[in-house]
């Protein structure tokens, strides 16, 4: 039997998937639609002193027939009033007694935080998320990613809204910092409960050159926005990975960054998220996108053994390491299934132009499937990513009769490194 | 100026593959692996980069797509609507041999080089003056891709055809679900902006020129006059009102009109591609029955398959391992009577009668060796003018390309055959000094 059943940092949902603060959790009427259809917890779109937001607002990276797979936004907090916004909140909650409803926050001075947080505790809030990650409008007003790339004020806020809630603490990350860590410790240090990332990335998202201004256009300019959606999935799966591996790091996480589907849910969780928030994909397709989140999951849990959420929590944590624990003296190399090559040859020319130039035409000339100089190979894998055919090429260990031996291994004089593979 | 009746029946005729819309073309062309030595572009008489010009629209640079087509094949724009690409770049697209249809690059290359035509875009400037002019024989295919690339060498050419049509088969022959005369009529229009080719209409070789006479008058010359007139089935009934070529037919509906509303129901005789297009043609003009008489089984037809699959979506029935022995009827054909033969082509002794108040002879066209004969020191091989790898005929000066040296090809091999023949042309005359 597989539960769902997620506690981040002492916020407890049905199930880990959470509607990130932004537009889908806007409003009430919103986020009591997006818990029917099956989301487990909702972070309400930032509340903060009401701003007005520019028209237009977003903008999509496409590429070749695949629209949005980056997305970037100019949009502020919430521009509805505050009594508004915790009416709904205390409705949703009235009405949905066993979901998540986080509030995401941000205001300036002490007495602003101290009386926020009341009212959303009032409200009924679940838990409460510090939004120190916005990297558009509101950090030239001092807050947002202002406060998140400062570790000192970071620290302080989050000691006073830790102070002044009864509900927990999450403190919502920007990744527009060199160094991830000391920004996640000083969430810790502050007393938060968790912390949540990634927020969104400082981007221009294109260039109208036709007019010569950025995009979104807004009248006749633009500005930098926040970059999300699919795109930035990686950067966001290392940020919570170098939080998740430190040993300093003891809070837990909410994983944020391109999780459009189950799969990368399952990504977000094994590398130490223990509930994921979703925002881009509900924005392209909706809530119902939720169902197939659900049951993947679910079924990834049953074929592999996991009964429980926090089973799964950072299990691929430890088999990320720094370069230099990296066992040099592993070799692979590529292998063509010549049944399912189709001849279009686009490994040959990437390997040519962009590795290590040991993928060659056939020499009898009767066929284009290519032949791999394995004397050259280096296991690079550049040939298996632009392969078109699935499963056509594979990567194939070698025993090369060397032991085990890192880079640290061979600095610190243990171990013998294999001889370097290839000419070129 | 256009040759072609506004009311022609042609005009009855829709596009069999409609053209791309941009949203279209931008996903078809994405799709595209840009293969390295891409198939495609081997399967290409005319040696196009298909994988860069598909590249090319996916980036939305139409303009270079449409010259990295038309810098390989001046005919590029006929030869997407023409081309048998199921038999050439699309048969030999990569995606054949994966659960994925391969890229539509016939479709990509109208895209591309329609939009060249709507924006009257042009790539190529005439070259300096040589001072020295070629004569090119017959206005088709051949001779508008030898004289645009002559003139982008800088030598004078002068077009000479019998007939006021310039294109050729281009114009008179191509079915038209795939291409209309007045696309073929604008297209030539478009080659001959290049400047510097005249063309002389009417001029006959033999009736009112000789072949001494263009020699004369220019430094060297490009034979691409085509092919003859259909031939005939020397049977009992072979002179029936209603018996008629089918190559002569459809050069007679295409400009113009013909009167099919007495037709009841239509005999094609033949299995190549001009029976095929003839027999879709007769459907696609309102004829009720349409039947295609072959003397051989169905998979032994010359014609294309995936043609003929497409003519039997359409309607048309085939009356295989028939062969006729007469016309029947009387002033007027009224049928077609066959000897049934075996998988063999070996008579069975049965015979069968279609009814069939018309009649097309599709099976092949004369060569015009007696006509090319008089040229002199010219060689010929089954009827064709024997040329060698650069389309040089025996006879020093004279080249030759197209239909009457590769026996009846397509379009794409009159353009490539054209365009070598130029720049051995060029060669030759800037050798001669």
């Amino acid at each position: 039997m597989v539960s769902l059943k997620t506690n981040c940092g002492g916020i407890e949902s049905p199930n880990p998937f959470w509607l990130a603060s932004a537009p889908p959790a806007n409003s009430g009427e919103q986020v009591q639609r997006a818990f029917d259809l099956g989301w487990g917890g909702a972070v309400w779109k930032t509340l903060g002193t009401p701003i007005r937001n520019v028209s237009s607002r977003f903008g999509g990276l496409h590429y070749r027939n695949e629209r949005a797979i980056g997305f970037n936004n100019i949009e502020l907090i919430t521009d509805r009033p505050l009594e508004v916004n915790f009416k709904e909140i205390y409705d949703t909650k009235k009405k949905y007694p066993k979901h998540a409803v986080v509030v995401s926050l941000m205001v300036e001075t002490r007495e602003e935080w101290k009386d926020i947080i009341k009212r959303s505790v009032d409200a009924g809030a679940d838990g409460l998320e510090l939004n120190f990650g916005c990297p558009h409008g509101m950090c030239e007003r001092g807050m947002g990613s202002a406060v998140g790339q400062e570790p000192r004020v970071n620290e302080e806020i989050t000691s006073w809204a830790v102070e002044y809630s009864s509900v927990p603490v999450l403190v919502k990350l920007t990744p527009n910092v060199g160094d991830i860590l000391p920004h996640g410790l000083a969430a810790q240090k502050g007393g938060g409960h968790g912390v949540s990332l990634i927020n969104t990335i400082k981007s221009i998202i294109g260039v109208d050159i036709d007019n010569f201004v950025p995009m979104p256009v807004v009248a006749n300019k633009s500005t930098n926005g926040g970059y999300c959606g699919q795109a930035v999935r990686p950067i966001a799966l290392h940020m919570v990975a170098q939080l998740a591996r430190s040993p300093e790091f003891k809070i837990p996480i909410s994983g944020i960054g391109g999780v459009a589907t189950w799969r990368d849910a399952v990504e977000f969780i094994l590398l130490g998220s223990s509930s994921v928030q979703v925002c881009t994909e509900v924005m392209l397709r909706g809530y119902r996108v939720i169902d197939d989140m659900v049951e993947g999951l679910e079924e990834y849990m049953r074929s592999h053994g996991f009964s429980t959420i926090d089973a799964m929590v950072g299990k691929a944590v430890p088999g990320y390491s720094e370069w230099g624990e990296l066992d040099m003296n592993y070799e692979s190399i590529a292998k063509i299934d010549s049944d399912k090559c189709i001849g279009c040859q686009l490994c040959m020319v990437a390997c040519h132009d962009g590795a290590h130039q040991c993928i060659h035409p056939d020499a009898s000339g009767t066929t284009r499937v290519p032949v791999i100089d394995e004397s050259e190979c280096v296991g690079c894998n550049l040939c298996q990513i632009v392969c078109p055919v699935p499963d056509c090429i594979s990567m194939v260990e070698v025993d090369n009769g060397h032991a085990p031996a890192s880079w640290n291994q061979h600095l610190a004089g243990e171990g013998t490194l294999r001889p370097k593979k290839g000419s070129h | 100026m256009s040759t072609v009746d506004k009311e022609r029946t042609e005009a009855v005729f829709e596009d069999f593959k409609p053209a791309y819309s941009h949203g279209q073309a931008l996903s078809e062309a994405n799709r595209c692996l840009f293969c390295a030595d891409a198939p495609c572009i081997k399967a290409c008489p005319t040696g196009i980069d298909i994988p860069q010009f598909i590249r090319k629209i996916s980036t939305e640079n139409v303009k270079a797509s449409a010259k990295t087509i038309f810098d390989a094949n001046i005919l590029g724009m006929s030869c997407a609507r023409v081309c048998p690409v199921e038999t050439l770049c699309v048969g030999d697209c990569v995606y054949n041999h994966m659960d994925e249809p391969p890229i539509q690059i016939g479709k990509l290359q109208r895209y591309a080089t329609d939009i060249a035509y709507a924006e009257d875009w042009r790539f190529f400037r005439a070259g300096a003056d040589t001072g020295k002019s070629v004569a090119l024989v017959g206005a088709g295919p051949a001779s508008l891709a030898c004289a645009h690339e002559l003139r982008r060498h800088g030598h004078a050419c002068t077009i000479y055809d019998k007939r006021a049509v310039v294109g050729g088969l281009n114009t008179t022959g191509v079915a038209p679900y795939k291409m209309r005369a007045e696309r073929s009529e604008a297209e030539a229009a478009w080659i001959l902006g290049i400047g510097g080719i005249e063309i002389e209409y009417g001029v006959e070789i033999g009736a009112n020129k000789s072949w001494d006479a263009l020699l004369e008058a220019h430094d060297a010359m490009f034979v691409g006059v085509g092919l003859g007139p259909d031939h005939w089935l020397d049977v009992p009934g072979r002179d029936l009102e209603g018996v008629v070529g089918a190559v002569d037919f459809i050069e007679r509906f295409k400009p113009g009109t013909v009167e099919l509303a007495a037709v009841k129901s239509a005999v094609v005789v033949g299995g190549g591609n001009t029976a095929i297009d003839a027999v879709r043609e007769l459907v696609g003009l309102g004829i009720p029955s349409v039947t295609m008489v072959y003397r051989g089984v169905e998979d032994k037809m010359s014609g294309y398959a995936h043609e003929w699959n497409a003519a039997k979506q359409e309607g048309v029935v085939a009356s295989f391992r028939s062969q006729p022995l007469a016309f029947e009827g009387e002033g007027h054909v009224t049928g077609v009577r066959c000897a049934v033969l075996d998988d063999a082509k070996q008579p069975t002794g049965l015979q069968r009668v279609i009814a069939a108040d018309l009649v097309l002879l599709a099976i092949g066209q004369a060569k015009l060796e007696g006509l090319l004969a008089e040229l002199g020191g010219v060689t010929f091989e089954r009827g064709r003018v024997v040329v060698d790898e650069a389309q040089a005929t025996t006879r020093k000066g004279v080249w030759a390309g197209g239909d009457c040296a590769n026996g009846g090809k397509e379009v794409v091999n009159a353009a490539d055959e054209g365009k070598r023949a130029a720049q051995a042309i060029d060669a030759f005359l800037k050798g001669a000094g």
